[in-house]
């Protein structure tokens, strides 16, 4: 038997299930802080094996050989495909350092029992493509975050109206879908809508863009960062919606897409608090991943993918960077200069690398992703691409001006150590190396991301019709050619 | 005995790797929180200048010799998405770039040897010389990009560094004021180019100079681009000259960028950063030649910054100062120069005036020793400096024109009043309108972080 012919997704999802319930028995943090490690650990360790699998071209009936899941459902509903195979590990990742970075001062606050419940959830809603059981994975997730705010007895009503809206208008959309003839043809304006709306609510488009500020507001830091920095509604809009959605529903989703890359990018640099200007940072790249989206070309696909994976890894790094920030001074205002720089220098160049990774500086992992996100839109529309470069732009403007602030300016005074401990030194240079290692060597991030493109319009393509598919192609691309044949006929 | 191809690849790989190398060791060593004695990493930063100077003296002796005026090095594609999308790295060796690159080598080389001494047991000296390296890898990259992508990678790393480095003191909020002021300039003046560098790419096809800028030796280039594309190209690269090197409306910035330390107000400010903006238009000379509108937008923005340097620069009353708003006048000439065609001119003014500003910006801290000397020297007082105002008859105008002059143009107020403000009042009230919505919806203050004191319940500091 070969060792990657073993079940190594479910394991991931099945180990991160077990270890919340385990972990929801120890009151001592501690104790749940080690276990809680270990559990994510394990789980990130399988997702590795699971993406090896993929990449070593094992056939699916090899892979489903050793897996439960055709005798527990009869067939196979978790599984990696071109679009999630990076993503998972990623999604894993990214619990693992979290449950890492979570220093002694933050154990008390954070559940690791919850935390790894809704792993669990997101590396099921991550490797299923099933309508139904995406919805019910993606409506269950809005759960933990809700019991967060309860437990720590924060205004929640914000946060529930929205997911609320989020769930009954994904719900609505997927059944107006399948009233309409189900999703291998173009769903019609009545059932686009809905999804249209659901999607638009659980990325934070504006208007429906407060909720998130509100949940960095009242979660705690590492929870908060855990629910929107894997950019499940992007997921969401790519299985459920891109496939199936006309033109001009792609072409509006994107419109408003763009209007909140660049308003809420305005917005990071005016925040005067650093909860919010991270909600605001993120709010603006998770909308620039669904511009790209919807451009409809291989480019723009492929950048908006690469986005993707910086989102997850470039923010998350400066996301778990703040939260050290904030372990040693808690939560600090943008209006006055801390000078944190010499009691925590290692800190320091961390969350600039990784602020500056999240933006697209050269030689991080967001730079070739921005250039193919600002060509393909320029090829489209200059607006378009004077509107992403605009964003971008002042992104990296709020991320010096929260480095400046926190960092510079002022002397500090402090009678205690306040250096990187150890475990939170590993995970945020272990983001700043894959930040810097995905950006100095970018070709086989951008390869498997544009492979995972060309699948996505070829999917779109065979529901709705080579028409619908790369309105923006060039001339000599196939799809291009495809159209042009469509239309003589 | 390997030939001269190979030979001229690998020294051109030594020049681009030398700086590449020590930022790599100045970088990982800061990022994983090591403490390197000073000694070494002088040691370390000789090494790398010197190599780097020595291949590229190399290269230009060997282009002399053989007499060629063109060597591109094609490293390779760093990104391709076939039939769509390449991201090539190349370097060309040129009658341009080598020139500046062995001048940011001398110049770096000697701002090193002379920080090794003033920044002498300062508490940022890993700092400074890491973003010094930083600084040196983004200059030589930008003088020897053979595409515009590559030029916008080193153009962005300089940007950083600077930043960085006017920010430098940081027990003080002024530096990191005013270093979040030049951050702002150089993120439009990065944006133009990144806008700028996508333009490019459609036109050709690829963004590499060879196919914009038509076949031929630099600067004898012809290009193909008509001229309502030249226009269009030619202004975005005009914006990001003018956010770089300071050029009217952006030219605030650069006494505000003296703040930082005096080596590197040397090096940046005063020699090379703030002369990328004119090499990035004699790049592209044969491209804006071929719109006469544009090359009088170039002279008239060239010469109107000169005369507002020159009249800035008069009264200032730090030599720091008045030496920044020197070296913009020359800058603002220099970029006519380039209008004007005068290609040859314009590169060794650079050349010749960076070299200058340089030995001025080191002498800065000894100069009331200097005066004290020259004083002793001639038994005398030296005699006061004129002004441009004296020659002004009219009261009321030479009133005007100080008052415009003391007040540098009132660029930084016009920036500040009619462009800052109104953005800042905008967002602010979408904010506030945003805090009465989520009010609204949670039927409470739904806003716990804005009246945040510290440290707060929890953090390592409480427990102290």
């Amino acid at each position: 038997m070969n060792i990657l012919e073993l079940p190594w997704l479910e394991t991931a999802i099945g180990l991160a299930l077990v270890g919340s319930i385990v972990v929801s028995r120890f009151r001592d943090p501690d104790r749940a802080s080690r276990w809680g490690v270990f559990f994510t650990g394990a789980s990130f360790l399988c997702t590795l094996f699971a993406w090896l699998q993929f990449y070593v071209g094992m056939s699916p009936e090899q892979i489903a050989r050793y897996s439960i899941q055709p005798k527990l459902f009869g067939r196979t509903l978790f599984a990696l495909d071109e679009l999630t195979a990076p993503i998972v590990p990623a999604v894993a990742i990214l619990h693992f350092l979290s449950a890492v970075a979570t220093s002694r001062a933050h154990m008390r606050r954070f559940s690791f029992a919850w935390s790894l419940a809704a792993e669990s959830l997101r590396l099921a809603t991550f490797s299923t493509s099933e309508p139904w059981l995406l919805i019910a994975l993606l409506s269950i997730s809005t759960l933990p975050p809700y019991f967060e705010l309860y437990n720590r007895r924060k205004p929640k009503r914000v946060y529930a109206l929205h997911m609320a809206l989020f769930v009954i208008l994904l719900v609505l959309g997927w059944t107006a879908v399948e009233l309409g003839g189900g999703p291998s043809k173009a769903a019609a304006w009545w059932a686009a809508i809905p999804l249209l709306l659901a999607i638009m609510v659980r990325c934070g488009t504006v208007p429906a863009h407060c909720w998130v500020s509100d949940w960095f507001e009242h979660a705690s830091m590492g929870i908060a960062l855990l629910y929107v920095v894997p950019l499940s509604g992007v997921y969401a809009a790519v299985r459920l919606v891109l496939p199936i959605a006309p033109s001009w529903v792609l072409s509006s989703l994107g419109m408003m897409s763009l209007v909140t890359a660049v308003y809420a990018a305005g917005m990071a640099t005016i925040q005067r608090d650093t909860r919010r200007f991270f909600a605001q940072l993120f709010l603006s790249h998770a909308s620039l991943v669904l511009v790209g989206l919807e451009l409809q070309s291989v480019l723009s696909m492929t950048g908006s993918l690469c986005l993707w994976f910086s989102v997850i890894l470039s923010l998350g790094g400066f996301g778990l960077a703040l939260r050290a920030v904030e372990a040693r001074f808690g939560r600090l205002s943008l209006n006055d200069y801390h000078g944190l720089y010499e009691h925590s220098p290692a800190l320091a160049v961390c969350f600039l690398l990784t602020g500056l990774g999240s933006v697209g500086f050269p030689a991080t992992l967001g730079f070739i992703s921005t250039e193919l996100l600002v060509d393909s839109a320029v090829e489209l529309s200059p607006y378009i691409g004077f509107a992403v470069v605009v964003a971008a732009a002042l992104n990296g403007i709020a991320v010096v001006r929260a480095y400046f602030y926190l960092f510079t300016g002022a002397r500090h005074v402090s009678t205690v150590s306040l250096q990187l401990g150890l475990r939170e030194r590993i995970a945020v240079l272990t983001f700043a190396m894959l930040i810097l290692g995905g950006g100095l060597f970018p070709q086989p991030g951008v390869t498997t991301r544009e492979k995972a493109a060309e699948v996505i319009l070829a999917d779109r393509a065979k529901r709705l019709g080579p028409a619908a598919t790369e309105p923006n192609a060039p001339k000599d691309h196939p799809a291009a050619e495809h159209t042009v044949d469509n239309e003589n006929r | 005995m390997p030939d001269s191809a190979t030979l001229i690849h690998a020294l051109g790989f030594i020049v681009v790797a030398s700086p590449t190398l020590l930022t790599a060791v100045l970088g990982f060593s800061s990022l994983m929180g090591w403490k390197l004695p000073e000694e070494r990493q002088a040691r370390f930063v000789y090494v790398a200048v010197v190599t780097g100077l020595l291949a590229a003296v190399a290269i230009l002796a060997d282009m002399l010799f053989v007499g060629t005026r063109h060597i591109p090095i094609n490293i390779g594609n760093w990104v391709v998405i076939p039939g769509h999308y390449h991201f090539a790295i190349k370097i060309v060796f040129d009658r341009l770039s080598v020139p500046l690159a062995i001048l940011s080598f001398v110049l770096s080389g000697t701002i090193g040897a002379f920080a090794t001494r003033y920044m002498h047991r300062e508490r940022g000296y890993n700092r400074f010389f890491m973003l010094y390296a930083i600084f040196m890898l983004g200059m030589v990259i930008t003088s020897l990009a053979g595409t515009i992508e590559t030029l916008f990678t080193g153009w962005e790393l300089v940007g950083l560094s600077s930043a960085l480095l006017v920010a430098f003191f940081q027990e003080r909020s002024a530096p990191a004021r005013n270093g979040l002021w030049v951050w702002t300039i150089y993120r439009v003046s990065d944006a133009a180019l990144l806008l700028a560098a996508v333009v490019m790419h459609h036109l050709r096809g690829e963004g590499d100079f060879d196919q914009l800028l038509g076949g031929g030796n630099w600067p004898f280039e012809h290009s193909a681009v008509s001229s309502h594309e030249a226009l269009v190209v030619g202004l975005l690269l005009l914006v990001a000259v003018a956010g770089k090197s300071a050029l009217i409306p952006f030219s605030g910035w650069l006494p505000r960028a003296m703040e930082g330390p005096t080596p590197s107000s040397a090096v940046f400010y005063g020699s090379l950063s703030v002369h990328l903006g004119a090499f990035l238009l004699l790049r592209a000379s044969p491209l804006l030649q071929n719109s006469q509108l544009l090359c009088g937008i170039i002279i008239a923005l060239g010469l109107t910054t000169a005369v507002y340097a020159y009249l800035a620069g008069s009264v200032q009353t730090d030599i720091k100062s008045a030496l920044s708003f020197a070296s913009l006048s020359q800058v603002g000439i220099i970029v006519a120069e380039v209008g004007l065609g005068f290609h040859y001119v314009a590169l060794f003014h650079l050349l010749g005036h960076a070299c200058l500003r340089t030995l001025q910006f080191v002498r800065v801290p000894s100069l009331l020793q200097d005066y004290r000397s020259l004083e002793n020297a001639i038994g005398e007082r030296l005699p006061p400096a004129g002004t441009p105002f004296k020659r002004i008859s009219a009261n009321r105008g030479r009133e005007w024109l100080f008052r415009f002059a003391l007040e540098r143009g009132y660029l930084d107020s016009f920036l500040k009043e009619y462009i800052v403000t109104p953005y800042i009042k905008a967002f602010r009230w979408c904010d506030s309108l945003e805090r009465r919505w989520t009010d609204f919806l949670s039927g409470e203050d739904s806003r716990e972080t804005e009246n945040v004191t510290k440290p707060h319940f929890g953090t390592i500091e409480e427990y102290s």
